[in-house]
């Protein structure tokens, strides 16, 4: 079997650092049916929080489905029906009486593509900021500034921040994706296969990044790229037919799978 | 096996390259054909009309003698109604677009008004004279007024309108719309600062071009009884008033020649005035191109 192998952690260390974590996302029994689709069956994760949590599984297993569900975008597709309970923060976003327009404020995603709006790179970062009311220029101006610094990709624009964010290149279009996420100063952090339309240089800077994001925020990550999984991640979940097989500490996700479909994908053998 | 035989695609070639050029030439001529006429309508109304055009022309009512003949009640008449159709029209178009391609569930009721919508853009629009004379002229009592033509020119342009928004409003990516809602933000604020922004420049083109048709449109204000001669300006919305359209209407129907010439130099100014509204069009619409 081919491992990649992480160094080794001392996992009595971790042990005690997990207990004291609170979660961020309770998922309890969610199903998620497109249709007839039964898209998502019985998923029941818990998310703690300033982790990185990777979702990883053979393409079509629901992975952005379940994303998506987090912050309610999946909402926007006429046909979904969903079951079950997501507690983000012991509050049920499933809830008749929950304002899906807070939930967001409180958790930012990052798409696949690069979505930037086509404005000035300034005004992608403070759009956030601005719908939710902040117009005092000078706290605009800080806040453009953090968030591109936090998404490190200050250095490159800050000398042309009036400029259209069409006119980067599609890994700084991430990062300015990543930073007008963080403007929002979100709890939790989205990401779909954030490298997928990346070159390696880009895809690095991305990974280093959510590595320091981690300090501040809880990060749950969608990936297709084993080794991301195993670089960035504390806890992986694998995804396979709209269930979870396995959720673990990363290590031993990739080092000692209990389940056999886990190790059969990790190793390559389908998926 | 090939199934690409390279002789025979090159055997093919010529014909190929001679059927390009034909058809280069007879969209060519398409062209031509159109610019032609444009060219000889434009030199016809010009020699006719320029001796006519002086500043009394603009400053003087209408007159049985040619020469004392001016458009002032007609061109602040076309401005007045203006100044009632671009609001509503646009306000209505506009609002109606947003809501069927922002807000309406998806479904064969609304499938079926977007499909209407395009149908009632081919009713004649003496149709929208009878329209307009019963509901707003006699039913709303407002009598043969700048409002009452206004409005109904505003229903006969509306479904113009209407369609160029929702394409325009149509053709805004949607990961755009979800990269908006994703950080929280509400629907409106969406069409807002998204939408909008983006789909400006479609929803201003099409919306001129349906005012330009209004600004010319003679018929309905024919049906509701708009006076050809009119010796007063406007005073408000509710005053009677005559338009451009209308009093060049009644200048070519009259016997003695001079009045045709009088006729083409009021054609002359009806085309400045549509040059301006198309300025004005393409001035926004740069503006907005550049910042978006
Ligand atoms: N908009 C939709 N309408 C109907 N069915 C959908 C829709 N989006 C996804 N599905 C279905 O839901 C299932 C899960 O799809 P999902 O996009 O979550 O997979 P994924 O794990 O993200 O795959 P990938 O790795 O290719 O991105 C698939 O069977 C897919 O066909
Ligand atoms: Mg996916």
């Amino acid at each position: 079997m081919t491992t990649i192998v992480k160094p080794e952690v001392k996992t009595a260390e971790k042990e005690t650092v997990k207990k004291n974590k609170s979660s961020v996302y309770k998922t309890e029994q969610l199903n998620l049916w497109y249709g007839s689709n039964h898209a998502l069956k019985n998923i029941d994760l818990d998310i703690k929080e300033n982790e990185v949590t990777a979702i990883i599984g053979p393409s079509g297993c629901g992975k952005s489905t379940y994303i998506k569900t987090l912050n309610r975008m999946i909402e926007t597709i006429p046909s979904v029906k969903t079951s079950g309970v997501i507690n983000y923060r012991d509050k049920n976003i499933f809830d008749k009486e929950y304002q899906v327009e807070e939930l967001r404020t409180k958790v930012g995603m990052v798409f696949q593509k690069p979505n930037p709006f086509p404005k000035s790179i300034y005004d992608n970062i403070a759009y956030g900021p601005r719908i939710h009311g902040i117009k005092n220029k000078k706290i605009l101006d800080q806040i453009v500034e953090k968030s591109l610094r936090g998404a490190a990709i200050w250095d490159e624009v800050k000398d042309r921040l009036g400029e259209n964010a069409y006119g980067l290149s599609g890994g700084q279009q991430q990062r300015i994706c990543i930073a007008r996420c963080l403007a929002i100063e979100p709890d939790v952090i989205l990401m779909d296969e954030p490298t997928s339309a990346l070159d390696p240089i880009s895809t690095l800077k991305v990974e280093e990044l959510v590595q320091d994001l981690k300090k501040d925020y809880s990060i749950i990550i969608v990936t297709h790229n084993m080794q991301q999984a195993a670089r960035i991640s504390d806890k992986t979940a694998f995804f396979l037919n709209g269930e979870v097989v396995e959720f673990d500490e990363t290590d031993k996700i990739f080092s000692n799978p209990s389940d056999e479909r886990t190790e059969d994908y990790i190793s390559g053998r389908f998926g | 096996m090939k199934f690409v035989n390279h002789e025979e695609v090159a055997a093919k070639t010529k014909t190929r390259l001679t059927k390009n050029t034909l058809l280069k030439g007879v969209f060519a001529a398409a062209t031509g054909f159109g610019l032609v006429v444009l060219a000889i309508l434009l030199y016809r109304i010009v020699t006719q009309g320029s001796d006519y055009l002086s500043f009394e022309f603009f400053t003087s009512f209408a007159s049985r003698i040619p020469e004392n003949s001016g458009i002032k009640a007609a061109i602040l008449g076309s401005v007045y109604l203006m100044l009632v159709v671009a609001p509503v029209s646009m306000f209505l178009g506009v609002g109606t677009a947003i809501y069927l391609e922002e807000y309406a569930k998806r479904n064969k009721f609304t499938n079926f008004i977007k499909v209407n919508i395009s149908n009632l853009a081919g009713v004649p629009s003496v149709v929208f004279g009878l329209l307009g004379l019963t509901i707003f002229v006699r039913f709303f009592d407002l009598g043969i007024s700048i409002l009452a033509a206004g409005l109904t020119m505003s229903l006969l342009i509306l479904p113009i309108i209407i369609v160029a928004s929702q394409e325009a409003i149509r053709a805004v990516p949607n990961e755009l719309r979800e990269a908006s809602f994703a950080m929280g933000a509400t629907r409106w604020q969406t069409i807002l600062r998204v939408v909008l922004p983006a789909s400006i420049p479609g929803i201003l083109t099409g919306s001129i071009l349906a005012l330009s048709r209004a600004i010319g449109e003679t018929a309905p204000l024919v049906v509701i009884g708009i006076p050809t001669i009119l010796m007063f300006t406007p005073d408000g919305i509710m005053s009677t008033f005559t338009a451009l359209p209308m009093q060049i209407f009644d200048w070519t129907k009259r016997p003695q020649v001079e009045f045709h010439d009088v006729a083409a130099a009021g054609i002359i100014v009806l085309m400045g005035l549509l040059i301006i509204m198309n300025s004005i069009a393409v001035f926004i619409r740069n503006k907005y191109q550049k910042r978006y």
